[in-house]
């Protein structure tokens, strides 16, 4: 393997946000933000609870932890989609009230609409902003090229492959010229190269349009490799383990070939310090007798297998 | 198969060279399992028109030849070749009541037009409930009540308001259809993925956005659904507003039939009646095909190949 240690001056890159803080409407600020669900027998369930953090405009945050313990519901409030029970959501340093203003969602299960061309679905944005619909296609078939889907504007969603419908998904996320960016493991279920295919087209989208992103994965090399924050959270309910700045110099490049920096390992090896108790105790609390074994496994080799989840998860 | 030389030859030739090879051989395997496909489909495709045909024949003649043979009463269970002469003679010399195509056009009205009402009325409705929670709990549980009403029983008010003409029935059909509709147009539109509604709402979708982009199109495979369904009950309830009092229909034909111990006028009108519901299917099915060409083909579609 080609160690590709270039000799860069590492503490030169501790600038998140890359400089670019003029878009001051970006800044997502959270503060003992707890969020309750009631189940319909009324017994009540702490999902989130006092989180806080803060995602710098232009800034790319990536928010690792075990499974359930409220990333996705932290997303969402984030959107306007849903309230804290307690705390405060606030972008651009007014409260979320209603869906948020110039945010792009990439969710979590498969949003595009089943009914509509893969054309129809990326030009749904400018169409609901009131675009004509001409200028909509163009804008759309422009970005389909961009995420490499040229050719394949009249398919429906079904004729695509798992991974060409996250790249759909991504330029209907992206038409919108988004100031915040949640993705919600938008590459979860993808294989090891088209993962980084696809890792490495979103920084180069992301270096083009600077939004802030809060980017939600399993994976905490893709989360080191692409990010200037890692946020790690404890098993439910979930709070804010760490925040750990990632001052791995930008552009960082091919995400394949960053890992075998000695500082990406160092700082993985940290983060996964931290992040390997919770993942342990919320496989225990989920039913499972003893998470130790699959779990250090993945500890074991960084460079290698990234898979931070425990085996016998979802 | 030579596989050996061909092996051999292809390590002569450049990786373009290969490939190229490679797909016209795929190509042409295509072609063998497309041909062979279509051959098997055909084959079928006239073993079960055989089939069809053969049955057909069967409950015809049988019943035919019994009835000639006063195995069963020609006089109660009527006779195919008399249906069939009393079609011939509707459609010669009319009905009692005017000529034949004149019942089937009133009749024909009163169904679509009941059907026309029906679907919209449920399709509003059922959209409208199934968004609005508040409405769908405050109205609900009186849909419920005028559903649990034998809607036959209706008629009889519909007759009471509206008289003997057109209006009353085109109104009974449409209540049967309605409900029909209304059900599962709610069903639908609570079955929405919530996804594809939040993700709507993030890009920036208005209510009526994600109504039309969203809640109307999921919601679609179970409308279309219902419509099979909602045009028989169309055409039941233009009948038998016919039956509770017209001055023309088939619902009157049959009726008169009835009353004349004509067994085969009976089972003329029934007649006249399933090919009109076989047509009103076949165009439902073409919609429903039209208005639902994105689904991928079902598993038995795919299965052909
Ligand atoms: N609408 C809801 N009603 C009740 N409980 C909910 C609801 N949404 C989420 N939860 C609960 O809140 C917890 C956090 O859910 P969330 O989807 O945010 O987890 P997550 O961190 O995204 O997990 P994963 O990594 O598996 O996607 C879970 O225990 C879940 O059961
Ligand atoms: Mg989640």
């Amino acid at each position: 393997m080609t160690a590709a240690h270039s000799g860069q001056t590492l503490d030169a890159g501790a600038d998140p946000g890359g400089g670019r803080a003029g878009r001051a409407s970006a800044r997502i600020e959270l503060s003992g933000v707890t969020r309750r669900f009631t189940s319909p027998t009324g017994k009540v369930f702490t999902a989130l609870r006092d989180v806080n953090f803060t995602v710098e405009p232009g800034q790319f945050c990536a928010v690792v932890g075990p499974t359930g313990c409220g990333k996705s519901t932290t997303l969402g409030m984030v959107a306007g989609l849903d309230r804290p029970s307690a705390g405060s959501v606030r972008v651009g340093g007014a409260e979320v009230d209603g869906i948020t203003e110039g945010v792009s969602f990439m969710f979590q299960q498969d949003a595009l609409l089943p009914w509509k061309t893969v054309l129809a679905n990326v030009a749904l944005g400018p169409v609901f902003r009131g675009v004509g619909k001409k200028q909509a296609q163009a804008s759309a078939r422009d970005w389909l090229g961009r995420v490499g889907l040229r050719g394949f504007e009249d398919h429906h969603p079904h004729q695509l492959s798992g991974g060409m419908r996250k790249r759909v998904a991504m330029a209907a996320a992206l038409i919108n010229e988004p100031s915040i960016l949640l993705m919600d493991e938008p590459f979860g279920a993808l294989d090891v190269q088209t993962k980084a295919i696809m890792s490495n087209e979103l920084l180069g989208l992301w270096e083009e349009l600077k939004p802030s992103v809060l980017f939600i994965t399993h994976d905490l090399e893709e989360a080191v490799a692409l990010s200037d924050r890692v946020v790690v959270m404890t098993s439910g309910p979930g709070t804010i383990k760490g925040v750990y700045d990632i001052d791995l110099p930008r552009p960082r490049g091919a995400v394949q070939e960053i890992r075998f920096e000695p500082r990406f390992l160092e700082l993985h090896h940290q983060i996964w310090e931290s992040l390997k108790d919770e993942v342990q105790r919320a496989y225990a609390d989920t039913g499972g007798t003893s998470g130790t074994a699959g779990v250090e496994g993945a500890s074991g080799s960084s460079g290698s297998s990234g898979r931070s989840k425990p085996a016998g998860e979802r | 198969m030579a596989i050996t030389s061909q092996s051999k030859e292809r390590q002569m030739q450049t990786p373009d060279q290969i490939r190229s090879a490679l797909q016209s051989e795929i190509a042409a395997d295509e072609a063998t399992v497309t041909a062979r496909a279509l051959r098997q489909a055909r084959k079928r495709k006239l073993q079960v028109n055989a089939g069809r045909a053969l049955l057909g024949v069967l409950v015809v003649g049988g019943w035919q030849l019994f009835a000639q043979w006063k195995i069963i009463d020609p006089f109660f269970f009527g006779q195919p070749s008399g249906i069939v002469r009393q079609l011939v003679d509707w459609f010669q010399h009319g009905t009692s009541f005017g000529s034949i195509w004149s019942q089937i056009g009133v009749t024909m009205e009163e169904a679509l037009l009941g059907f026309v009402y029906g679907v919209l009325g449920g399709v509003v409705l059922g959209v409208l409930l199934g968004q609005v929670r508040f409405l769908a709990d405050v109205i609900g549980p009186y849909i419920k009540i005028v559903n649990a009403v034998p809607r036959i029983v209706l008629g009889s008010i519909f007759f009471v308001w509206l008289g003997l003409g057109t209006p009353a029935k085109v109104l009974l059909a449409s209540v049967l259809v309605f409900f029909v509709v209304f059900f599962n147009a709610f069903q639908g539109v609570r079955e929405v993925d919530r996804v594809f509604v939040n993700n709507a709402r993030v890009l920036g979708a208005s209510r009526l956005q994600i109504t039309r982009h969203v809640v109307l199109p999921s919601a679609l495979t179970w409308i279309t659904a219902s419509l099979h369904v909602a045009f028989g009950f169309a055409v039941i309830g233009a009948i038998v507003g016919e039956f509770l009092g017209a001055q023309q229909g088939l619902g009157l034909v049959i009726s008169d039939a009835q009353n004349h111990f004509n067994p085969n006028g009976v089972f003329a009108a029934m007649v006249i009646i399933a090919v009109i519901a076989l047509t009103a299917e076949s165009g439902i099915s073409f919609l429903e095909k039209k208005l639902l060409a994105w689904r991928p083909p079902s598993s038995t579609e795919v299965a052909g190949i």
